[in-house]
């Protein structure tokens, strides 16, 4: 029955849908970004970590270190998210994978939230 | 188009059968060092939760994170940190075009690798 297809059903569905530049657009966004994070969460938790638990809680419940914090959980835990969902897109396939990638967006979005009130919690 | 047959295509050489190189290896570990952080930053953000809600909490992530398993992990997640960022901004570079060539992918790759023992091995000593 192919031959009685035409070439725009046999195409339909197969292309980028017009989005297929916005994951890598928000990858360069974010990696970006990260170079400016990276070095500038590294130094304030470090500052932080290792002390005992008034001093840590004392410490990042200041403005600085708590937005730092929240702004680093913010841009790392999505960059990564998507550099995972990349990895499952080139080697999962089928539903297997399309859950896979919701599951791995909803554990993000509960990382981020969860991150942010803690952070809350401390800081206010 | 019209007509889709399947044709014998040749396999391309398969990782198995292929020497490692500093460009495979460097970018394979870009991909690996982000799905790491992912885990990593669930172990942060379980440490903060714990700080948030009380001193035993605290207690105990605190004391995994700092035995000496938990500081394996936290240098580790520091080397995955610092690499993948140097990884992505290298990624950046070949998106504007800079640096397309093997020769001076190898040395960024040199570079990167250095970079992040270097921020790790400080962090250790600090």
């Amino acid at each position: 029955m192919q031959r009685y297809l035409t070439d725009r059903k046999r195409a339909d569905g197969l292309g980028s849908g017009r989005h297929g530049t916005h994951h890598h657009w928000h990858m360069m966004m974010t990696s970006l970004a990260l170079v400016v994070v990276v070095p500038v969460f590294l130094v304030t938790f470090l500052a932080g970590f290792g002390g005992t638990y008034a001093e840590v809680v004392a410490y990042f419940s200041q403005p600085i270190p708590a937005i730092i914090v929240a702004l680093s959980l913010i841009v790392t835990i999505s960059h990564v998210t998507s550099e995972a969902v990349v990895a499952v897109e080139d080697y999962v396939h089928g539903a297997r994978g399309k859950l896979l990638i919701i599951g791995l967006n909803w554990f993000s979005y509960i990382l981020i939230a969860v991150g942010l009130f803690a952070i809350a919690r401390m800081a206010l | 188009m019209a007509d889709v047959k399947k044709v014998e295509r040749p396999l391309s050489p398969h990782l198995q059968v292929y020497r490692p190189q500093l460009t495979s290896i460097s970018s394979i570990l870009v991909r690996i060092t982000g799905i790491a952080l992912l885990g990593l930053s669930t172990l942060v953000v379980a440490w903060f939760l714990a700080a948030a809600s009380s001193e035993t909490a605290f207690a105990a992530m605190d004391g995994f994170l700092r035995s000496w398993f938990g500081s394996l992990i936290m240098l580790g997640g520091v080397w995955a940190f610092v690499y993948h960022m140097l990884g992505r901004l290298r990624h950046l570079l070949w998106d504007f075009g800079y640096c397309v060539d093997v020769p001076t992918s190898e040395k960024l790759a040199i570079g990167m690798l250095g970079l992040s023992t270097l921020v790790t091995l400080i962090v250790a000593l600090v």
